[in-house]
């Protein structure tokens, strides 16, 4: 479980998270929702420490992450998968050499088991016979899945995905969230997961987090957001006109 | 003020640059890469300077000898001290400051922008020892090398220049070169190197790894790695000529 307490950060005069209170258990498909620029990356930033917060505090399973030193932080580095924004996979390396990458740094396998460990990763983002090429050889969504399986290399503890299926046909998009369903399940991960994709949010979205410029503005479960009558969440999730006609054929029953 | 806060956040690096390595091997291996990619890349080019240096500097002694009271070997004598004291390891260093220290700066400046020096620290990898250490280390252990290296072509290239232009024959430019030789004044030029690559690697590592923003800002970091590296290479080389010769 990842607590959040009272997290507070500016960049410069800008304010960009406003008392930010968060849960995320384990073995739950956490999900932070929001539109452009509301403040989700920068709050899964503020959870792993990439930015320092101001005020406030992070409990990874009670262990106080925001009071530690560098060293100790490294240790629950290690227990955490993430994929970013934007991939951010190494470009002078292969991809099966990305996905071994964390498997060399802190492990004792040999090099055929981390190369059985690296493909059954890519096996299960479905990329097959794609070891040997550059991420710049990849395409983007390809990025996209390369980067899941490196974030899932380690089995994680604690998994952060930043918008995994953007950029994804909605073939491969139901199949890396499901992906992401069943190992959260599976190993009892804490999983969050960043998305603005209405389709994951009813597909995996066990608990809800939504974010509106900077504050958390409401949070609940999947069933929830259907049916709550609070205006931003409505623009967000309505915005698109399938949503509506959900909508409409929910309220009919 | 902005120069000083910058003094600081450099050393400060210096210290997590330093810190134990997590793999000694993975290092190993990352030492090697470098290796090839700031030294062994840069022996062509240094080769080439060098000998068009050393044959230029050769022809300018000479051609500028007017007194008949000096002695003919002083044209080797000369091409040779300047070589050594000044011209490669100062001269070849500044330039490859230009060549590797850009190099640097833009390789890690694009990891920062592009978040992959991010994704190295969330796996707990110490991204400054990981990133910078073997650059610094291949620098220090190509150097020395390199600078020989060039000594050796920009003589050649005298001794080649001197003689196809009939100015000295080949038994007096040898001659020169042997005049009066002092061997602490290579070892002064190996210091010299090393110290410099050491400049070099770390200022670039530093202005790529504090890059802010987007690809623009990687241009202005590896400008400022060139710019700053410099600086420093001159500044070192007064301070240490200070130090050794006097
Ligand atoms: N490193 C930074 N320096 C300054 N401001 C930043 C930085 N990172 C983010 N911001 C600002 O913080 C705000 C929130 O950004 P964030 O990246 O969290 O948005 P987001 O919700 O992830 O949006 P998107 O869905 O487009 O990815 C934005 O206004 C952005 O300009
Ligand atoms: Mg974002």
């Amino acid at each position: 479980m990842i607590e959040v307490v009272g997290v507070n950060k500016h960049f410069g005069e800008a304010h960009v998270l406003r008392d930010i209170n968060a849960k995320f258990s384990a073995g739950k498909v956490n999900l932070i929702i929001g539109a452009s620029g509301s403040g989700k990356s920068v709050t899964a930033k503020c959870i792993v420490g990439l930015h320092e917060v101001d005020t406030g505090q992070i409990l990874y399973d009670g262990r106080n992450f925001t009071e530690m030193e560098r060293n100790d932080r490294k240790e629950i580095r290690k227990e955490i998968g993430m994929l970013f924004q934007g991939s951010a996979l190494f470009d002078s390396l292969t991809v099966e050499q990305n996905v071994m990458f964390p498997l060399t740094m802190f492990t004792e396998m040999s090099r055929e088991e981390m190369r059985e460990r690296a493909n059954f990763c890519l096996d299960r983002v479905n990329l097959n016979n794609k070891n040997h090429l550059l991420p710049a050889e990849c395409s983007g969504g390809m990025q996209k899945r390369i980067g899941i399986a490196r974030a899932i290399a380690m089995n994680p503890k604690y998994l952060f995905c930043d918008e995994p299926n953007s950029g994804l046909d909605p073939k491969t998009a139901i199949v890396i969230d499901n992906l992401i369903k069943e190992i959260t399940y599976e190993y009892q991960m804490t999983t969050i997961v960043i998305t603005h994709d209405m389709n994951s949010v009813i597909e995996i979205g066990d608990h809800i987090i939504f974010i509106h410029q900077g504050q958390k503005w409401w949070e609940g479960t999947k069933e929830e957001i259907l049916k709550t009558d609070n205006q931003e969440i409505n623009d967000f999730v309505y915005a698109a006109d399938f949503m509506k006609e959900i909508k409409e054929m929910l309220g009919k029953h | 003020m902005k120069t000083i806060t910058n003094i600081g956040k450099y050393f400060i690096m210096l210290r997590y640059v330093f810190s134990r390595p997590e793999r000694f091997k993975i290092y190993k291996n990352r030492v090697f890469d470098e290796i090839e990619i700031i030294g062994l890349s840069s022996i062509p080019l240094v080769a080439l300077l060098s000998g068009f240096m050393g044959a230029v500097m050769t022809l300018q002694t000479a051609a500028n000898m007017d007194s008949p009271l000096l002695p003919i070997e002083t044209i080797g004598y000369i091409t040779r001290q300047t070589t050594i004291l000044e011209f490669s390891p100062t001269v070849i260093s500044l330039i490859l400051a230009g060549k590797i220290g850009s190099n640097i700066a833009s390789e890690v400046g694009t990891m920062r922008v592009t978040e992959q020096i991010d994704a190295l620290e969330i796996m707990g990898v110490n991204s400054l020892g990981y990133l910078v250490l073997p650059k610094i280390i291949a620098g220090v252990l190509t150097f020395p090398f390199i600078i020989i290296l060039s000594i050796a072509t920009s003589l050649l290239g005298g001794l080649v220049a001197g003689v196809q232009s009939g100015l000295v024959t080949q038994e007096d430019y040898i001659k020169g070169l042997r005049y009066w030789f002092i061997p602490g004044d290579i070892n002064y030029a190996l210091v010299k190197a090393v110290v410099f690559a050491f400049i070099i690697t770390s200022i670039a590592s530093f202005y790529g790894y504090y890059t802010k923003g987007g690809a623009l800002d990687v241009g202005k970091s590896s400008t400022q790695a060139v710019v700053f590296s410099s600086i420093a290479i001159l500044v070192a080389n007064f301070i240490l000529t200070n130090l050794i010769l006097l």
